[in-house]
Protein backbone atom coordinates (compact mmCIF):
# COMPACT_ATOMS: atom_id res chain seq x y z
CA UNK A 1 0.00 0.00 0.00
CA UNK A 2 1.12 3.26 -0.87
CA UNK A 3 0.10 6.96 0.12
CA UNK A 4 -0.88 9.03 -2.35
CA UNK A 5 -0.82 13.45 -1.73
CA UNK A 6 -3.30 14.70 -3.13
CA UNK A 7 -2.98 18.75 -3.99
CA UNK A 8 -5.54 21.45 -3.62
CA UNK A 9 -6.95 21.06 -7.08
CA UNK A 10 -7.36 17.40 -6.93
CA UNK A 11 -8.95 16.91 -3.00
CA UNK A 12 -12.63 17.73 -4.96
CA UNK A 13 -12.33 14.51 -6.82
CA UNK A 14 -11.42 12.23 -3.85
CA UNK A 15 -13.95 13.58 -1.79
CA UNK A 16 -11.80 16.41 -0.20
CA UNK A 17 -9.11 14.06 1.67
CA UNK A 18 -5.50 15.66 1.33
CA UNK A 19 -3.79 11.77 1.19
CA UNK A 20 -5.25 8.87 0.72
CA UNK A 21 -4.03 5.07 0.02
CA UNK A 22 -3.62 3.39 -2.97
CA UNK A 23 -2.03 -0.61 -3.68
CA UNK A 24 -0.11 -1.67 -6.94
CA UNK A 25 3.17 -2.83 -7.88
CA UNK A 26 4.32 0.48 -9.86
CA UNK A 27 3.25 3.86 -10.40
CA UNK A 28 0.85 2.97 -12.96
CA UNK A 29 -0.88 0.60 -10.73
CA UNK A 30 -1.24 2.53 -7.86
CA UNK A 31 -2.36 5.77 -9.87
CA UNK A 32 -4.86 3.70 -12.08
CA UNK A 33 -6.05 2.67 -8.66
CA UNK A 34 -6.61 5.26 -7.54
CA UNK A 35 -8.52 6.29 -10.60
CA UNK A 36 -11.06 3.21 -10.31
CA UNK A 37 -11.86 4.49 -6.56
CA UNK A 38 -11.87 8.25 -7.43
CA UNK A 39 -13.02 7.98 -10.96
CA UNK A 40 -13.32 12.09 -11.17
CA UNK A 41 -9.42 11.51 -10.51
CA UNK A 42 -9.27 9.51 -14.48
CA UNK A 43 -9.33 12.65 -16.85
CA UNK A 44 -7.25 14.84 -14.93
CA UNK A 45 -4.43 12.43 -14.56
CA UNK A 46 -4.06 10.17 -17.71
CA UNK A 47 -4.23 10.60 -21.32
CA UNK A 48 -6.76 8.81 -23.61
CA UNK A 49 -4.08 6.51 -24.64
CA UNK A 50 -3.31 5.68 -20.80
CA UNK A 51 -0.13 8.01 -20.22
CA UNK A 52 0.18 10.69 -17.70
CA UNK A 53 -1.03 13.73 -18.92
CA UNK A 54 1.96 16.05 -19.53
CA UNK A 55 0.50 18.51 -17.09
CA UNK A 56 0.93 16.33 -14.00
CA UNK A 57 4.03 15.57 -12.59
CA UNK A 58 4.35 12.78 -10.05
CA UNK A 59 7.22 11.82 -7.40
CA UNK A 60 7.99 8.87 -5.65
CA UNK A 61 8.94 10.31 -2.48
CA UNK A 62 10.82 13.25 -3.68
CA UNK A 63 11.72 11.80 -7.30
CA UNK A 64 10.20 12.72 -10.50
CA UNK A 65 9.22 9.66 -11.86
CA UNK A 66 10.06 10.65 -14.93
CA UNK A 67 13.40 10.34 -14.46
CA UNK A 68 12.87 6.93 -12.95
CA UNK A 69 10.91 4.82 -15.37
CA UNK A 70 7.69 6.97 -15.42
CA UNK A 71 4.90 4.70 -14.87
CA UNK A 72 6.75 1.59 -14.56
CA UNK A 73 8.45 2.67 -11.66
CA UNK A 74 8.07 0.12 -8.80
CA UNK A 75 6.60 1.04 -5.98
CA UNK A 76 7.15 -0.53 -2.45
CA UNK A 77 4.91 -0.70 0.77
CA UNK A 78 5.14 2.43 2.41
CA UNK A 79 6.33 4.80 -0.35
CA UNK A 80 4.83 8.25 -0.89
CA UNK A 81 3.42 9.33 -4.16
CA UNK A 82 2.94 13.32 -4.66
CA UNK A 83 1.19 14.44 -7.25
CA UNK A 84 1.86 17.87 -8.89
CA UNK A 85 -0.39 19.93 -10.80
CA UNK A 86 1.34 23.89 -11.23
CA UNK A 87 0.26 26.77 -9.67
CA UNK A 88 -0.04 30.54 -11.25
CA UNK A 89 -1.66 32.46 -7.87
CA UNK A 90 0.52 35.23 -7.40
CA UNK B 1 57.23 39.19 39.58
CA UNK B 2 54.60 40.25 36.28
CA UNK B 3 55.89 39.76 32.87
CA UNK B 4 56.11 43.63 30.75
CA UNK B 5 54.47 43.63 27.78
CA UNK B 6 57.10 43.67 25.46
CA UNK B 7 58.04 39.99 27.48
CA UNK B 8 54.52 38.75 26.38
CA UNK B 9 54.90 39.73 23.02
CA UNK B 10 58.57 38.13 22.64
CA UNK B 11 56.85 35.05 24.60
CA UNK B 12 54.30 35.21 21.80
CA UNK B 13 55.66 35.36 18.99
CA UNK B 14 57.89 31.99 19.71
CA UNK B 15 54.76 30.01 20.08
CA UNK B 16 53.85 30.84 17.21
CA UNK B 17 54.78 30.75 13.07
CA UNK B 18 55.14 33.99 11.40
CA UNK B 19 54.74 34.44 7.82
CA UNK B 20 56.59 36.82 5.51
CA UNK B 21 54.19 39.59 3.26
CA UNK B 22 56.28 37.82 0.50
CA UNK B 23 54.68 34.58 0.71
CA UNK B 24 51.72 35.80 1.52
CA UNK B 25 51.56 37.64 -1.53
CA UNK B 26 52.16 34.63 -3.70
CA UNK B 27 49.05 32.85 -2.11
CA UNK B 28 46.80 35.61 -2.61
CA UNK B 29 43.82 34.25 -4.95
CA UNK B 30 44.86 30.57 -3.96
CA UNK B 31 42.17 29.45 -1.91
CA UNK B 32 44.30 30.39 1.50
CA UNK B 33 41.73 32.13 4.03
CA UNK B 34 43.39 35.37 5.09
CA UNK B 35 41.72 37.28 7.84
CA UNK B 36 41.84 40.75 9.10
CA UNK B 37 41.66 41.07 12.73
CA UNK B 38 42.16 45.06 12.95
CA UNK B 39 39.07 47.31 13.81
CA UNK B 40 36.28 47.19 11.52
CA UNK B 41 37.35 51.06 10.66
CA UNK B 42 41.04 50.44 10.02
CA UNK B 43 39.71 47.27 7.67
CA UNK B 44 37.51 50.43 5.48
CA UNK B 45 41.04 52.18 5.17
CA UNK B 46 42.40 49.38 3.04
CA UNK B 47 43.24 45.66 3.40
CA UNK B 48 44.38 42.84 1.50
CA UNK B 49 43.22 41.70 -1.37
CA UNK B 50 40.15 38.94 -0.81
CA UNK B 51 41.10 39.24 3.35
CA UNK B 52 38.15 38.65 6.03
CA UNK B 53 37.56 41.07 8.48
CA UNK B 54 37.13 39.76 11.64
CA UNK B 55 38.10 42.31 14.95
CA UNK B 56 40.66 40.81 17.56
CA UNK B 57 37.44 41.94 19.92
CA UNK B 58 35.31 39.15 17.79
CA UNK B 59 37.62 36.56 16.89
CA UNK B 60 36.58 33.30 19.09
CA UNK B 61 33.10 33.92 17.96
CA UNK B 62 33.33 34.49 14.79
CA UNK B 63 36.54 32.46 12.86
CA UNK B 64 34.10 29.37 12.78
CA UNK B 65 32.17 31.29 9.56
CA UNK B 66 35.50 32.18 7.81
CA UNK B 67 37.44 29.45 8.49
CA UNK B 68 35.30 26.31 9.72
CA UNK B 69 37.89 23.79 8.48
CA UNK B 70 40.82 23.64 11.64
CA UNK B 71 43.45 22.21 9.10
CA UNK B 72 43.47 24.55 6.31
CA UNK B 73 45.82 27.07 6.06
CA UNK B 74 45.17 30.67 7.54
CA UNK B 75 46.77 33.65 8.01
CA UNK B 76 46.04 36.18 10.31
CA UNK B 77 47.58 40.12 10.23
CA UNK B 78 47.07 43.49 11.44
CA UNK B 79 48.73 46.92 11.96
CA UNK B 80 52.58 45.94 12.57
CA UNK B 81 52.03 42.09 13.46
CA UNK B 82 51.73 42.56 17.07
CA UNK B 83 47.58 42.07 17.40
CA UNK B 84 47.77 39.16 14.91
CA UNK B 85 50.51 37.15 16.81
CA UNK B 86 48.08 37.02 19.90
CA UNK B 87 44.92 36.53 17.60
CA UNK B 88 47.44 33.39 16.10
CA UNK B 89 47.63 32.21 19.74
CA UNK B 90 44.46 32.37 20.07
CA UNK B 91 43.31 30.29 17.39
CA UNK B 92 46.33 27.86 17.85
CA UNK B 93 45.81 27.08 21.84
CA UNK B 94 42.34 27.46 22.74
CA UNK B 95 40.72 26.47 19.09
CA UNK B 96 42.87 24.40 17.94
CA UNK B 97 43.73 25.64 14.46
CA UNK B 98 46.42 23.73 13.07
CA UNK B 99 48.20 25.70 10.42
CA UNK B 100 47.74 29.45 11.63
CA UNK B 101 50.08 31.70 10.90
CA UNK B 102 50.98 35.64 11.45
CA UNK B 103 51.84 38.23 8.64
CA UNK B 104 55.38 39.61 10.11
CA UNK B 105 55.37 43.86 9.76
CA UNK B 106 51.47 43.45 9.17
CA UNK B 107 50.06 46.07 6.92
CA UNK B 108 52.61 48.27 7.09
CA UNK B 109 55.41 46.45 5.78
CA UNK B 110 52.58 45.14 3.02
CA UNK B 111 52.46 48.70 1.48
CA UNK B 112 55.73 49.07 2.36
CA UNK B 113 56.80 46.23 0.00
CA UNK B 114 54.58 48.02 -2.39
CA UNK B 115 52.04 44.70 -2.79
CA UNK B 116 48.35 45.80 -3.56
CA UNK B 117 45.72 46.63 -1.07
CA UNK B 118 41.86 46.64 -1.99
CA UNK B 119 40.19 49.98 -0.41
CA UNK B 120 36.64 49.11 0.03
CA UNK B 121 34.18 51.37 -0.77
CA UNK B 122 33.33 53.12 2.15
CA UNK B 123 29.49 53.01 3.65
CA UNK B 124 28.11 56.38 5.00
CA UNK B 125 27.37 56.65 8.56
CA UNK B 126 23.74 56.09 8.10
CA UNK B 127 24.06 53.00 6.32
CA UNK B 128 26.47 51.58 8.78
CA UNK B 129 23.97 52.27 11.14
CA UNK B 130 20.82 51.05 9.21
CA UNK B 131 22.60 47.99 8.20
CA UNK B 132 24.66 47.44 11.03
CA UNK B 133 22.96 43.68 12.15
CA UNK B 134 24.27 43.02 8.40
CA UNK B 135 27.60 43.78 9.09
CA UNK B 136 28.04 41.88 11.61
CA UNK B 137 27.35 38.93 10.20
CA UNK B 138 30.29 37.73 8.73
CA UNK B 139 28.87 36.24 5.70
CA UNK B 140 27.78 39.57 4.45
CA UNK B 141 29.47 42.58 6.23
CA UNK B 142 30.48 45.44 4.87
CA UNK B 143 31.47 43.95 1.16
CA UNK B 144 28.21 41.75 1.35
CA UNK B 145 26.31 44.92 1.96
CA UNK B 146 28.20 46.67 -0.90
CA UNK B 147 26.86 43.80 -2.92
CA UNK B 148 22.95 44.14 -2.17
CA UNK B 149 23.44 48.47 -2.50
CA UNK B 150 24.85 47.74 -5.70
CA UNK B 151 22.39 44.67 -6.73
CA UNK B 152 19.18 45.21 -9.26
CA UNK B 153 16.27 43.27 -8.38
CA UNK B 154 12.77 43.21 -10.51
CA UNK B 155 9.87 42.18 -9.25
CA UNK B 156 7.51 41.06 -11.59
CA UNK B 157 4.03 41.98 -9.44
CA UNK B 158 3.61 44.28 -6.76
CA UNK B 159 0.61 41.99 -5.18
CA UNK B 160 0.67 39.41 -2.78
CA UNK B 161 4.27 38.06 -3.18
CA UNK B 162 5.61 40.99 -4.54
CA UNK B 163 4.48 43.25 -1.35
CA UNK B 164 6.80 41.64 1.24
CA UNK B 165 9.61 40.72 -1.09
CA UNK B 166 9.84 44.22 -2.01
CA UNK B 167 9.46 45.19 1.35
CA UNK B 168 12.13 43.38 3.07
CA UNK B 169 14.49 43.90 -0.07
CA UNK B 170 14.36 47.59 0.42
CA UNK B 171 14.82 47.29 4.44
CA UNK B 172 17.99 45.02 3.33
CA UNK B 173 19.39 47.78 0.98
CA UNK B 174 19.17 46.62 -2.24
CA UNK B 175 19.82 49.13 -4.30
CA UNK B 176 17.41 49.02 -7.37
CA UNK B 177 14.31 47.69 -7.14
CA UNK B 178 12.38 47.65 -10.18
CA UNK B 179 8.17 46.67 -9.79
CA UNK B 180 5.82 45.79 -12.91
CA UNK B 181 2.02 45.81 -12.31
CA UNK B 182 -0.79 47.64 -14.54
CA UNK B 183 -2.71 47.30 -11.69
CA UNK B 184 -4.53 49.88 -8.85
CA UNK B 185 -4.62 49.18 -5.40
CA UNK B 186 -8.06 47.83 -4.68
CA UNK B 187 -9.39 46.88 -1.21
CA UNK B 188 -9.56 43.70 -1.62
CA UNK B 189 -6.11 43.55 -2.15
CA UNK B 190 -5.27 44.65 1.51
CA UNK B 191 -5.86 41.62 2.95
CA UNK B 192 -2.47 40.16 2.13
CA UNK B 193 -0.65 43.22 0.24
CA UNK B 194 0.83 44.98 3.00
CA UNK B 195 3.32 46.88 0.49
CA UNK B 196 -0.11 49.22 -0.29
CA UNK B 197 -2.72 50.95 2.33
CA UNK B 198 -6.03 51.76 2.70
CA UNK B 199 -5.46 55.63 1.65
CA UNK B 200 -3.88 54.74 -1.12
CA UNK B 201 -7.00 52.83 -2.42
CA UNK B 202 -7.27 53.33 -6.78
CA UNK B 203 -3.62 54.75 -7.03
CA UNK B 204 -1.61 52.78 -9.15
CA UNK B 205 0.14 49.78 -7.40
CA UNK B 206 4.04 51.12 -8.70
CA UNK B 207 2.88 54.23 -7.31
CA UNK B 208 1.98 52.84 -3.51
CA UNK B 209 4.55 50.42 -3.53
CA UNK B 210 7.32 53.14 -4.21
CA UNK B 211 6.03 55.20 -1.42
CA UNK B 212 6.15 52.76 1.14
CA UNK B 213 9.55 51.37 -0.16
CA UNK B 214 10.61 55.31 0.01
CA UNK B 215 9.04 55.45 3.53
CA UNK B 216 11.47 52.42 4.79
CA UNK B 217 14.55 53.10 2.74
CA UNK B 218 14.99 56.37 0.83
CA UNK B 219 18.39 54.20 -0.39
CA UNK B 220 16.63 52.43 -2.53
CA UNK B 221 16.06 53.68 -6.66
CA UNK B 222 12.75 52.56 -7.27
CA UNK B 223 11.91 51.81 -10.96
CA UNK B 224 8.46 51.54 -12.21
CA UNK B 225 6.56 49.92 -15.16
CA UNK B 226 2.99 50.39 -14.94
CA UNK B 227 2.42 47.98 -17.58
CA UNK B 228 1.55 44.28 -18.32
CA UNK B 229 4.28 42.60 -19.88
CA UNK B 230 3.84 40.79 -23.50
CA UNK B 231 6.50 38.95 -25.49
CA UNK B 232 6.79 43.00 -27.36
CA UNK B 233 8.46 43.88 -24.26
CA UNK B 234 9.61 41.17 -21.84
CA UNK B 235 13.20 41.51 -22.73
CA UNK B 236 13.55 45.12 -23.08
CA UNK B 237 12.21 45.57 -19.09
CA UNK B 238 14.09 42.59 -17.91
CA UNK B 239 17.42 43.07 -19.27
CA UNK B 240 20.17 44.24 -16.76
CA UNK B 241 18.55 43.07 -14.00
CA UNK B 242 20.44 40.95 -11.59
CA UNK B 243 17.41 38.64 -10.37
CA UNK B 244 13.90 38.79 -10.75
CA UNK B 245 11.23 38.01 -8.74
CA UNK B 246 8.15 36.12 -10.48
CA UNK B 247 5.30 36.84 -7.97
CA UNK B 248 2.98 37.15 -11.25
CA UNK B 249 -0.50 35.47 -10.87
CA UNK B 250 -0.66 33.75 -14.29
CA UNK B 251 0.59 30.72 -16.40
CA UNK B 252 1.02 32.93 -19.97
CA UNK B 253 3.34 35.49 -18.09
CA UNK B 254 5.09 32.72 -15.99
CA UNK B 255 5.99 30.81 -18.92
CA UNK B 256 6.99 34.16 -21.23
CA UNK B 257 9.33 35.44 -18.61
CA UNK B 258 11.15 31.89 -18.28
CA UNK B 259 12.05 31.64 -21.75
CA UNK B 260 13.17 35.33 -21.52
CA UNK B 261 15.50 34.91 -18.92
CA UNK B 262 16.99 31.55 -20.08
CA UNK B 263 17.92 33.77 -23.07
CA UNK B 264 18.63 36.59 -21.19
CA UNK B 265 20.46 33.92 -18.20
CA UNK B 266 18.83 36.02 -15.61
CA UNK B 267 18.13 33.49 -12.44
CA UNK B 268 14.12 33.51 -11.51
CA UNK B 269 12.81 33.07 -7.80
CA UNK B 270 9.98 32.10 -8.20
CA UNK B 271 6.98 31.47 -6.31
CA UNK B 272 2.99 30.36 -6.38
CA UNK B 273 0.11 30.54 -4.21
CA UNK B 274 -3.09 28.65 -4.00
CA UNK B 275 -5.41 28.55 -1.15
CA UNK B 276 -3.36 27.11 1.56
CA UNK B 277 -0.63 25.84 -0.18
CA UNK B 278 2.50 27.28 -1.55
CA UNK B 279 5.82 26.59 -4.13
CA UNK B 280 8.78 28.02 -4.69
CA UNK B 281 12.17 27.65 -6.67
CA UNK B 282 14.65 28.99 -8.04
CA UNK B 283 15.60 28.81 -11.60
CA UNK B 284 19.15 29.68 -12.23
CA UNK B 285 19.53 29.22 -16.58
CA UNK B 286 21.80 26.73 -17.83
CA UNK B 287 23.12 25.80 -13.94
CA UNK B 288 19.37 23.94 -13.08
CA UNK B 289 15.96 23.14 -14.78
CA UNK B 290 14.09 25.96 -15.86
CA UNK B 291 10.10 26.18 -15.16
CA UNK B 292 9.48 24.45 -18.49
CA UNK B 293 11.76 21.85 -17.43
CA UNK B 294 9.26 21.27 -14.11
CA UNK B 295 6.01 22.17 -15.93
CA UNK B 296 6.11 21.07 -19.29
CA UNK B 297 2.63 22.06 -20.08
CA UNK B 298 0.42 24.84 -18.27
CA UNK B 299 -2.44 22.43 -16.76
CA UNK B 300 -6.02 23.28 -18.48
CA UNK B 301 -8.71 25.63 -16.84
CA UNK B 302 -9.95 23.28 -14.50
CA UNK B 303 -6.99 22.27 -12.65
CA UNK B 304 -5.72 25.93 -13.13
CA UNK B 305 -8.12 28.04 -10.86
CA UNK B 306 -5.34 30.92 -11.09
CA UNK B 307 -7.32 32.46 -13.90
CA UNK B 308 -10.68 32.46 -12.20
CA UNK B 309 -10.89 34.74 -9.13
CA UNK B 310 -9.65 32.42 -5.60
CA UNK B 311 -9.09 32.30 -2.81
CA UNK B 312 -5.63 32.38 -0.62
CA UNK B 313 -5.06 32.62 2.82
CA UNK B 314 -3.70 36.24 3.68
CA UNK B 315 -0.82 35.50 5.08
CA UNK B 316 0.20 32.85 3.04
CA UNK B 317 1.49 35.17 0.78
CA UNK B 318 4.05 36.60 3.66
CA UNK B 319 5.21 33.74 3.78
CA UNK B 320 6.49 32.46 0.25
CA UNK B 321 6.93 36.03 -0.74
CA UNK B 322 10.44 35.94 2.11
CA UNK B 323 11.08 32.66 1.47
CA UNK B 324 11.63 34.40 -2.27
CA UNK B 325 13.32 37.69 -1.12
CA UNK B 326 15.74 34.83 1.41
CA UNK B 327 16.75 33.31 -1.55
CA UNK B 328 17.20 36.90 -3.59
CA UNK B 329 19.83 37.98 -1.15
CA UNK B 330 21.64 34.61 -1.05
CA UNK B 331 21.94 34.56 -5.01
CA UNK B 332 23.08 38.36 -4.95
CA UNK B 333 25.87 37.48 -1.83
CA UNK B 334 26.67 34.21 -3.35
CA UNK B 335 26.22 32.20 0.17
CA UNK B 336 24.04 29.10 0.98
CA UNK B 337 22.31 26.47 -0.81
CA UNK B 338 19.80 28.47 -3.23
CA UNK B 339 16.92 26.53 -4.10
CA UNK B 340 18.03 25.44 -7.29
CA UNK B 341 16.78 22.16 -8.98
CA UNK B 342 14.23 21.61 -5.91
CA UNK B 343 10.66 22.49 -5.80
CA UNK B 344 9.62 23.92 -2.09
CA UNK B 345 6.26 22.65 -0.81
CA UNK B 346 4.44 24.49 1.70
CA UNK B 347 1.71 23.39 3.60
CA UNK B 348 0.55 25.76 5.49
CA UNK B 349 -2.36 23.99 7.44
CA UNK B 350 -0.20 21.18 8.09
CA UNK B 351 2.30 23.21 8.95
CA UNK B 352 4.97 21.60 6.76
CA UNK B 353 7.89 22.31 4.37
CA UNK B 354 8.84 19.52 2.24
CA UNK B 355 10.62 19.23 -1.55
CA UNK B 356 10.84 17.36 -4.38
CA UNK B 357 13.95 17.34 -7.26
CA UNK B 358 13.62 18.87 -10.27
CA UNK B 359 16.14 17.94 -13.15
CA UNK B 360 16.81 19.55 -16.40
CA UNK B 361 14.70 18.44 -18.98
CA UNK B 362 17.43 16.92 -22.17
CA UNK B 363 14.39 17.92 -24.39
CA UNK B 364 13.32 21.39 -23.00
CA UNK B 365 12.02 23.33 -25.95
CA UNK B 366 14.34 26.30 -24.13
CA UNK B 367 16.75 25.03 -21.78
CA UNK B 368 18.24 22.62 -23.87
CA UNK B 369 19.37 25.13 -26.48
CA UNK B 370 22.15 28.16 -26.78
CA UNK B 371 20.11 31.01 -25.37
CA UNK B 372 21.00 32.84 -28.60
CA UNK B 373 19.31 30.25 -30.73
CA UNK B 374 15.55 31.38 -28.75
CA UNK B 375 14.30 33.16 -31.10
CA UNK B 376 11.48 36.91 -30.16
CA UNK B 377 8.66 34.80 -31.57
CA UNK B 378 9.21 31.73 -29.73
CA UNK B 379 8.96 33.84 -26.13
CA UNK B 380 6.23 32.50 -23.98
CA UNK B 381 4.45 30.19 -26.79
CA UNK B 382 1.89 28.65 -25.17
CA UNK B 383 -1.02 26.26 -26.36
CA UNK B 384 -4.58 27.74 -26.16
CA UNK B 385 -4.72 30.19 -23.48
CA UNK B 386 -7.06 32.24 -24.26
CA UNK B 387 -9.56 29.40 -24.86
CA UNK B 388 -8.77 27.87 -21.38
CA UNK B 389 -8.67 30.83 -19.41
CA UNK B 390 -12.10 31.95 -20.83
CA UNK B 391 -13.24 28.31 -19.74
CA UNK B 392 -11.77 28.58 -16.25
CA UNK B 393 -13.86 32.08 -15.93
Amino acid sequence: MATIKIPPVLRASVGGEKQVDASGEDVGAVLRDLASNHPATQEQLFSPDGQLNRYVNVYLNDEDVRVLDGLDTAVRDGDTLVILPAMAGG
Amino acid sequence: MSTSGAELLRLVKSQIQEVDPAEVNELIGEGVTIVDVRGSEEFATGHLPGAKSIPRGHLEARIDSAAPDRTAELILYCQSGNRSAYAARTLQEDLGYERVRSMTGGITLWKDRGYEVEIPRALSAEQRERYSRHLLIPEIGAEGQQKLLDAKVLLLGAGGLGSPTALYLAAAGVGTLGIVDDDDVDLSNLQRQVIHSTQRVGIPKVDSAEESIHALNPDVNVVKYKTRVDASNIVEIIEGYDVVVDGVDNFPTRYLLNDASVRLRIPVVSASILGFDGQLSVFKPYDGPCYRCLFREPPPAELAPSCGANGVLGVLPGTMGLLQATEVVKLILGIGEPAIGRLLLYDALAATLTEVKVHRDPDCPICSRDPDEIADEELGVFPDYEAFCAAAG
